[in-house]
């Protein structure tokens, strides 16, 4: 049988998608497949279009290869556009010739709609839709200082966040009274047009263009119906997309009202030979301006032509989640309440930033759809909600709340359906991911390998775990909570075991309760719970060898053995006269000394031996250690306050030496750090400490469990205007109570978001003491403070202690050869494997 | 023939810390002592150095059993060794030296390898 000609014309996204799915299924030996594609370079990616003003080349967002396509031997013609079809004699005419089908699909997307204005066909009226489009925007933009986007829509604010990348003052002009009008409503616009502006680009609603004519300081001039004009060198017109339906318009073919390429559940259009996908498709009378749509469209089409008779287009979700210039916007389904006795909950909070919409049925049960700006933080859950169906809780608000105002924490796993669509991209089910456990997947990275979920955009990660985990336990794989192998129990079960029992070393510790001799795991970890229960030093014979090198030395070890010295500076307020110890001290042992993000000074380069030394020295100028080597109280940092600065309302410097001073050496699970700032101006940073406190002018807020890093976690507002001693005792409370039941190496933040209840609960426990335990942790961080050593100091005073520090116990004279010197901006660092070697 | 050895005096049983290690130079550079009560026995000497760094840390690791083998664990990347085999337990190309040591009287010997003449012939 010989073969037949399918024509695909349009090579684009959707269009590439289509040959993707069509190559390698039996329908591709069927065919001769020749493709028509009216730009000069293969299919790219579209929706990362403007990456291209951010350094990406054609070959970084191209979709595939010449070569794939010889591969697969597809005829690709590229810069040859289509000029007409004729369907009687079933041929196509383009620029170069004329060819003949059996089958003929349309991929021809949409093009730019530039609104009918006077003047729109000056050389620097452009769009933005193409590569050459791109090229064509950055020569104009050559040289000169202004652009202005016509339109306000997703596209447009992309395309003005690309103007403003290219250096110039970016407008947007918009015709409706806001930003972004099909997806977001008044105060969604609103707050997004605010924080738009904040970032530079300027807003202006309600303008509606006349004229475009010659500029007297720009290019242009344009003139807007309320007799206001705006100066600029160049225009983008992002005022919307028409579906491209010329060729099927021309040729008889069904076409909507508004335009689009009518097709059936089977993406045909009113020509059985001729099928239409993606953009230039109208389905149910809707055009579909989103990738996944099409991409959907393309794998039905493949199906059926490939006898596929089920395979069918069912519509598409719409729903939409972005970063706009910086800026989180979700929109999902109904997001303007158009469904008959549809009722609105709203939250908006202007200081934070954040808006939120939910759009509920009438009895109140189903989430018809949803508009967030700011804070993208409950799409996924307000998604699965609108996508599957489900029931919504008794008071549907606690959805958008914050947590802090008794908001409901995520949508949990199991209220999901199995029908519930985990990841979009590779179009995922829960099913999906129970069927590939069952048939033998048991962890997250098998169940990604087989499912392919979770390796398109990303999006679905944080979902993706929850499922996996959830389906896991419930089909009996153990996720143990084993702190190792020598000790069946978690950090807060040994904890408990400690204090009830009264164990004081290790030894007992795991002869009575644990097995074997114990590891690096286990045993810093027992360390530090018996330092919070009973407070001895850390160099007391037993606890030596539980330490980890960092604890055991007093110091943190570098890579090549030396060991750096933090001396604590509590608040960062340091005296003359001590500063010039440091830099003596430094000096005389050549150490390399920089400033560390804690607001104190690091030493590095010290040997073993001259460890102490070296603090010898320091504790007689009166420093102490500053534990910058232990999980405990790092620092806490503070700005100036009352004291100096002209907004100050408290005295920031004196409480955070003050709370310094009391908490230093305490032992904790992980680091803690704290700050204080003297006012709402926040300079140090408090709301992203363990312990974050702002002066207000009647006392202070207390803000927990935030945290800088790989992970970094907004702090929680904890209680308000709080007098020194209710802040301290309420501090007391939360660090006791985390010292307590937080598990090894957990951070305040994970703790607090794995505490059942979360924030509420904790400040059930602190503020109310719900627990009626208040008493008992307040007396037992007393204890801590009272018992404070500076663990130096003790050191350095017992010569058995010092006999730690000898490098070699049978060599006193002799140097380390590893550690080798050079000098680099007048200081002495370490020689790099790569420049010894 | 078996390489010429010589088991040296290093140190006394007072330099030791129970459950932990110290370091001792030798002919054949920087080693690690450690003393280990509860077990028989209670001596393992092995490479002072990190194979992984390159700096000799290894006698600042934390001491432990994994599976009932006793190992220390590198102080900078965590890795663990075998005191017994100084088998790398994380990577099975990477191995460290180890020695045989003895208590004699109050003084810790290590067998190493004799490298200067003079030392031979005492
Ligand atoms: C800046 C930008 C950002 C976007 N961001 C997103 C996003 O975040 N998420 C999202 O889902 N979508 C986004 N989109 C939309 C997405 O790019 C489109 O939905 C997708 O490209 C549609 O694919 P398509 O194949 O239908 O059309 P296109 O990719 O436009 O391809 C159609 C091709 O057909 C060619 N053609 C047309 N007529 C002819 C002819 N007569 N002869 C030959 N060739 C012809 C055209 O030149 C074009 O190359 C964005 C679009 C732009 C421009
Ligand atoms: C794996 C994670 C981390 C490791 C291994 C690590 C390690 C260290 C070490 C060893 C020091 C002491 C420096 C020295 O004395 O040599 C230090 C100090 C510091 N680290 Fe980290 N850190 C980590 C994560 C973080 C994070 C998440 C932050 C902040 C957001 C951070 C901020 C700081 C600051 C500000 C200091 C100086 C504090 C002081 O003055 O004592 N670190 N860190
Ligand atoms: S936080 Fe307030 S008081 Fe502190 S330095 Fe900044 S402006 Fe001044
Ligand atoms: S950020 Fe990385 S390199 Fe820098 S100090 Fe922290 S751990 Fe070391
Ligand atoms: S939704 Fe994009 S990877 Fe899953």
């Amino acid at each position: 049988m010989s073969k037949q000609t399918l024509i695909v014309i349009g090579n684009g996204m959707v269009g590439h998608h289509f040959l993707e799915q069509l190559t390698g299924s039996a329908a591709a030996d069927r065919f001769d497949i020749k493709v028509f594609g009216e730009e000069k370079l293969l299919a790219y990616d579209r929706v990362h279009l403007s990456e291209y003003f951010g350094g990406s080349t054609h070959a970084d967002l191209a979709m595939g290869t010449a070569d794939w396509y010889a591969e697969n031997n597809i005829d690709l013609h590229l810069n040859e556009q289509v000029t007409a079809i004729d369907r009687d004699q079933k041929t196509v005419t383009t620029s170069e010739g004329s060819y003949g089908y059996d089958e003929l699909v349309l991929a021809t997307g949409s093009y730019p709609f530039v609104p009918p204005i006077k003047g729109n066909e000056h050389p620097h009226c452009l769009v933005y839709r193409t590569l050459e489009d791109l090229d064509s925007i950055r020569a104009s933009a050559q040289g000169v200082k202004t652009g202005v986007v016509v339109g306000g829509g997703l596209l447009g604010l992309e395309a003005a966040n690309a103007l403003k990348s290219l250096g110039l003052d970016a407008h947007v002009v918009e015709f409706a009274p806001r930003l972004m009008p099909v997806q977001l409503d008044t105060d969604g616009g609103a707050l997004l047009r605010h924080k738009i502006e904040e970032l530079g680009v300027q807003v202006h609603t309600e303008k509606a263009t006349t004229e475009i004519v010659e500029g007297e300081d720009c290019r242009l001039r344009m003139n807007f119906s309320d007799d206001s004009h705006l100066e600029t060198d160049l225009i983008v017109f992002s005022a919307g997309i028409r579906p491209q339906d010329t060729l099927a318009r021309d040729s008889g073919l069904d076409i909507g009202e508004r335009g689009g390429i009518v097709i059936n559940d089977q993406c045909t259009t009113s020509d059985p030979h001729i099928h239409a996908i993606g953009e230039c498709a109208l389905w149910g009378g809707k055009i579909f301006g989103l990738v996944a749509p099409g991409y959907t469209m393309a794998r039905t089409l493949a199906s059926a032509l490939n006898g596929d008779s089920e395979a069918a287009f069912t519509g598409a979700d719409m729903s939409t989640k972005l970063k706009l210039l910086g800026v989180d916007v979700g929109s999902i389904g109904d997001a303007h309440g158009q469904t008959p006795g549809a009722r609105n909950i709203r939250f908006n909070d202007e200081q934070a930033g954040h808006y939120r919409r939910m759009v509920v049925s009438e009895d109140g049960k189903t989430l018809l759809g949803a508009i967030l700006v700011g804070d993208n933080g409950p799409y996924d859950t307000l998604l699965q909600y609108a996508l599957n169906g489900i029931t919504l809780p008794d008071n549907p608000e606690t959805l958008i709340l914050p947590e802090s105002e008794g908001g409901a924490p995520a949508l949990g796993p199991d209220a999901l359906p199995e029908t519930a669509s985990i990841c979009s991209c590779h179009n995922v089910t829960k099913g999906d991911i129970c069927g590939a456990i069952d048939a033998g997947c048991s962890d997250l990275g098998s169940v990604k390998g087989e499912t392919k979920a979770s390796t398109g955009c990303g999006g679905c990660a944080a979902l993706l775990k929850n499922v996996v985990d959830s389906e896991l336990e419930k089909r009996g794989v153990e996720v143990s909570k084993d702190i190792c192998e020598h000790f069946p129990y978690s950090r807060q079960e040994l904890f408990h075991l400690v204090k009830v029992n009264g164990i004081r070393t290790f030894q007992t510790l795991i002869q009575e309760h644990g097995k074997g001799h114990g590891c690096d795991i286990c045993k810093p970890a027992v360390a530090s719970i018996l330092a919070t229960c009973w407070n001895e030093h850390i160099l007391a014979t037993d606890h030596v060898p539980l330490q980890d090198t960092n604890d055991t030395f007093m110091a943190n070890m570098q890579k090549n053995g030396t060991y750096s010295i933090v001396p604590r500076v509590p608040g960062g307020e340091i005296t003359p006269d001590k500063l010039i110890v440091l830099g003596e001290v430094a000096k005389e042992y050549n150490l390399y000394t920089k400033i560390t993000g804690g607001q104190r000074v690091d030493l590095f380069g010290a040997t073993l031996s001259e460890l102490p030394e070296i603090w010898e020295k320091l504790i007689a100028a009166g420093f102490e250690t500053g534990h910058a080597y232990g999980k405990s109280l790092r620092t806490v940092k503070s700005c100036v306050g009352s004291t100096w600065c002209r907004y100050g309302v408290q005295d920031s410097v004196g409480m955070a030496i003050f709370l310094e001073d009391r908490y230093k050496g305490l032992r904790s699970p992980h680091k803690i750090k704290m700050a204080v700032s003297g006012c709402t101006r926040e300079c140090a940073e408090a709301q992203s400490k363990d312990i974050g406190v702002i002066a207000t002018e009647n006392g202070w807020n207390l803000y927990v469990c935030g945290n800088g890093g790989m992970r970094p976690r907004h702090a929680d507002l904890f209680a308000t205007d709080l007098s020194d001693e209710e802040l301290v005792r309420t501090i007391d409370r939360v660090l006791m109570f985390y010292v307590r039941t937080a598990d090894r190496l957990q951070r305040t933040s994970v703790w607090m978001e794995n505490l059942e209840g979360g924030l509420e609960y904790l400040k059930e426990v602190a503020l109310e003491d719900s627990l009626g335990i208040g008493k008992e942790l307040e007396e037992h961080m007393e204890s801590i403070v009272g018992t404070y050593q500076c663990e130096w100091k003790t050191a350095v005073e017992d010569p058995e202690k010092r006999k730690r520090f000898r490098e070699f116990v049978n060599a006193p004279e002799k140097k380390d050869p590893v550690q080798q010197w050079t000098t680099e901006r007048d200081q002495r660092r370490p020689v790099l494997e790569t420049e010894s070697a | 023939m078996k390489a010429r050895t010589s088991w040296d005096v290093v140190c006394k049983v007072e330099d030791l810390v129970p459950e932990s290690g110290v370091a001792v130079w030798t002919e054949d550079g920087p080693v690690a002592v450690f003393y280990l009560p509860h077990r028989l026995p209670a001596l393992f000497a092995v490479s002072h150095t990190d194979p992984f760094s390159g700096s000799n840390v290894l006698a600042r690791g934390i001491t432990g059993d994994i599976k009932g083998e006793p190992v220390v664990a590198s102080p900078l990347y965590k890795q663990h060794f075998s005191l017994v085999t100084g088998q790398c337990l994380e990577d099975e190309d990477v191995k460290i030296e180890t020695y045989p040591v003895l208590l004699d009287g109050d003084q810790i010997r290590l067998e190493v390898p004799v490298t200067h003449s003079e030392t031979a012939a005492a």
